[in-house]
């Protein structure tokens, strides 16, 4: 049988590095049941035998303050693995002892994995293993997780000292605390208060420390028990409040640090250089975060990432593109004209392809972000940025996930979400991943071009430059709306460590952003798929009825009939480009019918009846039913207001990328007009995500709740701002 | 020697900290992360904004928001 055993420790430590180490490819990521916490799970199988390996979030304590905090906690007492392997960072050794002392007095089997040995060693620090163990009560194993460094050893201590439950280690927190945690003791081990899952002392000391979580198990299982520990410790609160005028919990931690303190100064640890002398890192610090130079290199590394990500993966995504083009013509040949086809080619293929054309953005961009995390510059860009970051209620760690969506138009939504993985702070994160979707997008910009190119030509660069203008400031204001109404609290301390700064490792790279790739593909791709044929389906039925069909047919015959056959054959064979005059003539009404009868079509669909129903509230904002088809058909992809615009001006489909036509027929269109074009530019930067993006923010947020609110609210907003940009504008203009 | 608020020392300046009066989240997360009473800081540096501050305790750097640091008294 396999022995199943928990990587944990603190943020930075080398987790991750260790838990590849032991598992290689064999893992697999999810989450904890009922939370966006990540849970990294593998298999190792070697000659020490075989071992089950669970990576536990990163985490500096205990406490019941963060989701982490929680979620590793409750691993530990619920899965009972047979060993914690507790990784501490040699070259930290006295705050990474910190965690470790609190899994002492659990009493539960704990490995120390002493990892980092080499960083140590340059620092001029030793350590007496030994001794350590020794104080400490359990083993401690030196490790270097990078190069696999004294896995095997690790292995073999896990297998020897397996399921041994140690007593809890003692500390003594001073006479007051201690009396009061005796006192409560008693109470808890006489009536079996918990006791099935923890020891009754380190319940009592959750107790004092005020633990959220263990209060109300407390409650749940014995009101009338939690209610005496309760007010044993409300006395206590409050009598060290009037003599000493501090909290347990303070007094607590400082008697943490005493005993961590107590055994490094047993010769435990050695300086042969001051502790705090300045090390590389620092000096590199002196650059990157200076006033001037700073601001200048976070700038270009931001468009360094940005080139990388967008530039790079053009290739790919054009194989991509490509490919499905390919597809989609097989099909278009294989298959008789008729809905089936239809399906096949609008909806599934579409479908697969919307999905799939995301990955290589979504590769590039964790392989970037991974980067510049690993290396440690991200949070060193938090660091910097937080000041304006914070005045909208998000955090430093935010900016990130605006650039990749379009901070510099061009990005995309859907990375972007992503990218608020690296942010910790729950409110913060939601807040962010809530109004990165108003960023311009690559997808949005071929909606600007036609606009601006039909009513905005002479001042095209610097509407463009408005519009940025107005998606940034839009952002951070609907950011900082929601993060005093919906999602209000205090903000998160930024109480970070600056890691110091590391040559990341080409395999570590390579783990993460295949993982969060193939997260991409597995989790969204159904959904993405099935909201996809759905939209298919409201722009396709009901169709036209048997009588305008027959309209269009006896159309149609009235055009091949009034020319002779071997007209009708030229067209059907010859060379487009060389037709005869009367050929291409007849070749065109037909065309012009077709067009006219997917028109008719779509504004019969059931996207057509919303866009006709919707009429009567939209004109407020100048819009009309063929531009709500339009925004009806942008929730799938923002491009497609421009294609849909098209066959809604019996124009056909129009190819994004050339809208010349459909710009010189807007010009002339009834209803529209400058006022009409920035009142739609300002509805694109603002209303519902595409749905790939929806998708995105339900699974990052953990919940249909919030990307239902990013549907609903962002479409509210945009629909409002543009009215009051119509109306206002049409008072002013007349 | 004389105590003064974290958020008013200098770049390079080192003192031992005297008090800690954070309390809730940001109290533990200050403790947890060692900032207690007789432990020695240096200050490191500053955003260029002026805020935050990164600081250098047990070895390792911090970084703090000024109005975290207030929280925070310190013997220079
Ligand atoms: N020199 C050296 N570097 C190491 C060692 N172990 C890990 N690293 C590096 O330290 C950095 C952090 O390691 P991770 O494994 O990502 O740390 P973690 O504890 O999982 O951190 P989180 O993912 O933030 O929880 C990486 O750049 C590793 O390559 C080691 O023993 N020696």
């Amino acid at each position: 049988m396999s022995t199943s055993i928990a990587l944990a420790g603190n943020p930075n430590s080398g987790k991750t590095t260790l838990f590849n180490a032991l598992t290689g490819a064999r893992q697999h990521v999810g989450n904890y049941p009922g939370v966006t916490v990540e849970k990294k799970q593998g298999f190792c199988k070697t000659d020490s035998g075989e071992f089950d390996v669970v990576d536990l979030p990163g985490t500096y304590s205990l406490s019941a303050y963060s989701l982490e905090e929680v979620v590793a906690r409750d691993y530990i007492v619920n899965e009972k693995p047979s060993m914690i392997v507790n990784i501490v960072d040699a070259s930290n050794l006295e705050r990474n002892l910190y965690l470790s002392v609190q899994f002492l007095e659990m009493g539960i089997p704990v490995t120390i994995a002493l990892n980092m040995m080499d960083v140590a060693q340059k620092r001029g620090i030793e350590i007496d293993i030994e001794k350590l163990s020794i104080l400490l009560g359990v083993p401690v194993v030196p490790t270097v997780a990078r190069t696999g460094k004294g896995k095997k050893e690790l292995l073999d201590t896990i297998v020897l000292r397996k399921d041994l439950n140690p007593e809890p280690v003692h500390i003594s927190y001073g006479s007051d605390i201690d009396m009061a945690l005796d006192q409560m003791v008693d109470i808890i081990r006489s009536s079996g208060f918990l006791t099935q899952k923890y020891r009754s002392r380190w319940i009592a000391l959750k107790y004092l420390e005020n633990d959220q979580q263990i209060l109300d198990l407390g409650k749940n299982e014995n009101p009338r028990i939690a209610r005496e520990l309760e007010s044993i410790a409300k006395k206590l609160t409050s009598h060290l409040d009037v003599t000493l005028n501090a909290h347990p919990e303070g007094i607590i931690a400082d008697h943490r640090y005493g005993f961590i303190n107590s055994i490094l100064k047993q010769n435990v640890i050695t300086f042969y250089q001051d502790e705090n002398r300045l090390q590389l890192s620092d000096n590199i610090d002196k650059i990157v975060t200076n006033r001037f130079l700073g601001p200048i290199l976070m700038v270009a590394v931001i468009m360094g990432l940005y080139q990388f990500t967008f530039t790079y993966s053009e290739l790919p995504v054009g194989w991509f593109e490509n490919f499905f083009s390919r597809v989609s013509g097989m099909a278009d040949n294989a298959l008789a004209d008729g809905l089936l086809k239809s399906l096949i080619i609008s909806g599934i293929i579409d479908g697969v392809g919307g999905v799939l054309g995301f990955v290589p953005l979504i590769m590039f961009m964790f392989l970037g972000i991974s980067f510049l995390e690993d290396t440690g510059y991200l949070a060193r860009m938090s660091f910097m940025l937080d000041r304006v970051f914070r005045m909208f209620g998000l955090h430093g760690s935010s900016v990130m996930a605006f650039i990749v969506s379009g901070g510099i138009a061009g990005g995309c939504a859907v990375p972007g979400v992503m990218a608020t993985r690296t942010l910790k702070s729950p409110k913060e994160r939601l807040a962010t991943i809530l109004t990165v979707p108003f960023m311009n997008c690559g997808a949005k910009l071929p909606v600007y071009a036609l606009l601006v190119a039909a009513f905005f030509a002479e001042n095209e660069a610097q509407v463009m430059l408005l519009i940025t203008m107005i998606s940034w400031l839009g952002a951070l204001l609907v950011a900082w709306l929601l993060r005093s109404t919906v999602i209000r609290g205090a903000s998160t301390p930024f109480v970070m460590e600056l890691p110091p700064y590391r040559l990341p490792t080409l395999k570590g790279l390579l783990i993460h952003t295949w993982e969060r790739t193939w997260q991409y593909i597995k989790k969204a791709g159904t959904v993405i798929l099935g909201i996809s044929i759905l939209l298919w389906a409201m722009m396709t039925f009901p169709g036209l009825d048997d009588q305008a069909l027959k309209i269009f047919d006896t159309k149609r015959n009235a055009v091949t009939a009034s020319v002779s056959e071997n007209v009708l054959n030229e067209i059907r064979y010859a060379d487009t480009d060389n037709l005869s005059e009367q050929a291409s003539s007849v070749k065109e009404r037909l065309t012009n019918l077709d067009m006219e009868e997917a028109q008719a079509n779509l504004k019969n669909s059931i996207a057509g009846r919303i866009g006709l129903a919707l009429e009567g509230i939209t004109q407020f904002a100048g819009f009309d039913w063929r531009t709500n088809i339009s925004l009806v058909g942008g929730f799938a992809a923002k491009e497609v207001v421009v294609s849909t615009l098209g066959t809604a001006y019996s124009l056909g489909e129009v190819d994004p990328e050339e809208t010349q036509s459909l710009s010189e027929r807007l010009k002339t269109a009834e209803g529209w007009g400058p006022l009409t074009a920035f009142s739609l530019i300002i509805f694109t930067i603002f209303y519902a995500p595409c749905f790939v993006a929806v998708v995105c923010i339900a699974k990052e947020t953990g919940s249909w709740k919030w990307a239902v609110f990013s549907v609903v609210f962002n479409t509210t907003l945009a629909f409002g701002l543009s009215v009051i940009f119509y109306q206002v504008g049409s008072l002013i203009l007349t | 020697m004389t105590v003064i608020n974290l958020r008013e020392m200098n770049i390079d300046q080192t003192g031992t900290i005297v008090s800690v009066g954070a309390s809730g989240e940001l109290g533990r997360r200050v403790r947890d992360m060692g900032l207690i009473p007789g432990k020695q800081i240096r200050i490191q540096g500053r955003a260029p904004l002026n805020d935050p501050v990164s600081l250098r305790i047990m070895g390792f750097t911090l970084t703090l928001r000024n109005n975290e640091a207030d929280y925070i008294k310190v013997e220079v």
